[in-house]
């Protein structure tokens, strides 16, 4: 085994998630202020719509289905009566499916980010590079479901990426299941490392803010002074 | 019953000179920031026209306010689970954009100096605020200042749309209404309503909505919720961020900034009583027209033995009692009922109220034979030039009767008056048929013309001191530790800025001695 891949696979890991996880506790304690969704639909509406709108309907089913495809060991999903068909087709048709509205809309998004002046104008480092690596993360993702998977029809996620993925978790990693990975997988699953670390210092951090305990709540919030 | 206190604006449309004093010095004071330049806390727009943003009286196109939905309040915009998980928050279709107010923009001044020597003299050109770049400028605040293109933008004026005669917007027919706008710290805030992250709040001590910039997320709801489009986002922080009624100054007992610097005097600041627990069901009233009266209902008389005991239960001060008994708004606008909430049928039960405006009528009628006839004031303020429905359709959700007889009654005062000072007869009957008395109506007149700065602002200090110390908390408040921290260049202490602490020779006086010494009708004399 070499370092390189032990760096790849396993520090490079576990780095982007001490980054994820101390990142978010230190922002929220320091910058409440910079918290925000960041929305540029003040700026631009009619390409948002159409873009935010994609990106977010495909994104949601897209994440689910990663943590059901990395995290659910292939024999419980057959225990639980999902064959090994069956689940081929929902990852490929249904993933590809969701994949291509989240690209479409990602497309959108950074095609309006980078030609509209004053969407460009308002940008900071952090939407740019943020925006650049959603996208190339969810075109390699759509490359490796899509192309890939057809081109290489005997490689099985469930039994090298999603074992490797897990053992991460369970404090168990072992590098060398990614040896034999197709490179676009590999392109895929790095740069998903990397925008963990990216996320607390982002505007990715709305994500953690959908108000959720809004629907509950009364309508009107009267603040009175602290103490009396 | 729950008792609760509101601090409440009601402006003298009568005496409103459309100068924007207001507006200049609001802005000076809260939005001359980056990604606030666009804010207008307060602006005043003349009516009829489409104003700012355009068209923010159509609630077709916006969806503020409140609604009844099978009898039941709910937000225009939609309910809450609506907000949330039908991809309203992915993107907000009611939401203004930028060019609905206007694209802020400054000139390149330095060209003026350092242009190279050519034939013609080098000129300032307007360049965006948001880009940079050079910009043409066909749309701004005020666009419509005294009409100009009203031909073109007063037939688009929702509250024109509603007459059913055709007014036309010729020279010799045209009429027209200064309008100052600011947040109308409403009792049933729509904005607060649609806050889904909960950052917006409306103080219990005194009724200011505010808006918590650590809490705000974002979401954009609020600028959609508020039927007033009084919420802004700045683009700059991407926060909301509206009019604070000068909350700073307020807790110290001062009138707001557009308040004091008023040069028409036309704004009165006070507090009122009233029920709590009624609100919901007032602002759910079935007929629109009846909301004015019964949001009038609302409000509790101060002077009344058993409302002071519970408002004193409810915990509030014999200080701000007082101050309620001698609330200029509480007269104006429920014991004379000379001044109306604006658009009362958007349901937020609106707290800066309007008196109406007159002046025109006064010299159509008293051209005629009035001294014989002193009763044509009546059928005078049915011809008026500015049409009785326009302003009901602004004031009172089209109840023209209320606002024809709060005219009457304005009118009356002048006529009392004016035969009170020259000596004429005036028989006190005429007083009674408008329901006044001889001495409400001498009331009504100072209040109202000779308006004193006591009389105008009756604001109770707040009584922070029983949960900080205020002397420590100088300077915490306002928007200027936002800017240090986004490192924008501009200073986020405030050294020098306050006028006590630049004035070294007074550092032995006392603040009000440097006030009145210094401080002349909000005019600093040097």
């Amino acid at each position: 085994m070499n370092m390189i891949e032990q760096f790849l696979w396993v520090i490079f890991p576990y780095a982007c998630m001490v980054v994820f996880v101390v990142g978010h506790i230190f922002r929220y304690r320091t910058d409440q202020f910079s918290w925000t969704a960041k929305s540029s639909e003040f700026i631009e509406k009619k390409q948002l719509m159409l873009g935010s709108m994609l990106f977010h309907i495909g994104i949601i089913p897209v994440i689910m289905g990663h943590v059901v495809g990395l995290g659910v060991p292939a024999s419980w999903m057959t225990a639980m009566g999902v064959s090994e068909h069956l689940y081929h087709m929902g990852a490929v048709y249904g993933g590809g499916l969701f994949g291509v509205i989240t690209l479409i809309g990602m497309l959108i998004l950074t095609s309006r980010r980078f030609t509209i002046r004053s969407v460009r104008k308002l940008s900071s480092a952090s939407d740019l590079v943020v925006n650049t690596l959603l996208l190339f993360i969810v075109f390699m993702g759509m490359y490796a479901t899509l192309f890939t998977n057809a081109v290489q029809p005997d490689f099985d996620y469930r039994e090298t990426i999603s074992i490797w993925f897990r053992g991460l978790f369970i404090l168990q990693p072992d590098a060398s299941l990614m040896r034999n990975v197709p490179v676009s997988f590999k392109i895929h699953a790095l740069t998903g490392f990397a925008i963990f670390a990216f996320w607390p210092f982002t505007r990715l951090v709305h994500v953690w803010s959908v108000p959720l305990n809004y629907i509950g709540r009364s309508y009107i919030l009267y603040r009175r002074h602290k103490s009396s | 019953m729950k008792i609760k206190a509101q601090i409440a604006m009601v402006m003298n449309l009568d005496k409103c000179i459309g100068c924007h004093t207001c507006s200049v010095t609001c802005k000076t004071t809260w939005t001359n920031r980056k990604g606030a330049e666009y804010m207008w806390f307060n602006n005043v727009e003349t009516k009829p026209g489409i104003g700012y943003p355009k068209r923010w009286e159509d609630q077709s196109i916006y969806k503020g306010g409140w609604q009844l939905r099978k009898g039941k309040l709910e937000l225009k915009s939609g309910n809450k689970l609506s907000k949330v998980a039908l991809g309203k928050i992915f993107y907000n279709p009611d939401m203004p954009e930028m060019k609905d107010y206007y694209e802020p923009w400054t000139y390149n001044y330095e060209n003026l100096t350092q242009a190279p020597e050519k034939k013609h003299s080098p000129v300032a050109r307007p360049h965006s605020a948001v880009t940079g770049e050079k910009m043409e400028v066909n749309w701004g605040p005020n666009w419509e200042d005294d009409l100009a293109g009203a031909h073109i933008t007063g037939p688009l004026d929702p509250n024109i749309e509603k007459i059913e005669e055709e007014i036309k917007f010729n020279f010799e027919k045209s009429f027209m209404v200064y309008l100052p706008r600011l947040c109308e710290h409403c009792l049933n805030p729509s904005c607060v309503a649609s806050c889904p992250s909960g950052a917006m709040y409306k103080r219990d001590e005194d009724g200011i909505v505010l808006v918590d910039q650590e809490a705000c997320r974002g979401w954009r709801y609020c600028m959609t919720g508020c039927p007033y489009k009084k919420v802004y986002f700045n683009w700059q922080t991407n926060k909301a961020e509206k009019c604070t009624f000068c909350f700073p100054r307020v807790e110290a007992g001062l009138p707001t900034v557009c308040s004091e610097t008023c040069t028409g005097r036309i704004r009165y600041l006070g507090v009122l009583l009233y029920d709590a627990d009624r609100v919901q069901e007032v602002a759910s009233i079935q007929d629109e027209q009846a909301l004015y009266e019964a949001q009038c209902g609302l409000f509790l008389n101060p002077n009344d033995p058993d409302i002071i005991a519970q408002a004193k239960k409810d915990g509030i001060t014999a200080d701000w009692i007082e101050a309620a008994q001698n609330s200029p708004v509480y007269k104006l606008a429920i014991e004379y009922k000379l001044a109306f909430p604006l658009h009362p049928e958007y349901r937020t039960l609106p707290m800066v109220w309007y008196v109406p405006p007159l002046s025109p009528i006064m010299n159509y009628f008293e051209g005629k034979d009035s001294i014989e006839h002193p009763d044509l004031i009546f059928p005078a303020i049915e011809e008026m030039r500015t049409p009785i429905q326009y302003l009901a359709n602004m004031l009172t959700a089209g109840d023209s009767q209320s606002v024809k007889e709060a005219l009457q009654r304005m009118a009356m005062m002048r006529s009392y008056m004016r035969a009170k000072l020259t000596g004429d007869r005036f028989d006190e009957q005429r007083l009674e048929r408008v329901g006044l008395t001889a001495r409400q109506t001498e009331q009504m007149y100072r209040l109202l013309a000779i308006a004193k700065y006591d009389d105008r602002f009756v604001i109770p200090t707040s009584h922070k001191e029983g949960h900080m110390n205020p002397y420590r908390a100088q300077g915490s408040a306002g928007f200027g530790d936002i800017m240090g921290n986004m490192g924008t260049g501009m200073d986020g202490g405030c050294s020098g800025c306050s006028a006590v602490d630049s004035f070294s020779p007074g550092r032995d006086k006392d603040g009000k001695t440097i006030y009145e010494e210094n401080f002349y009708g909000g005019i600093w004399r040097d």
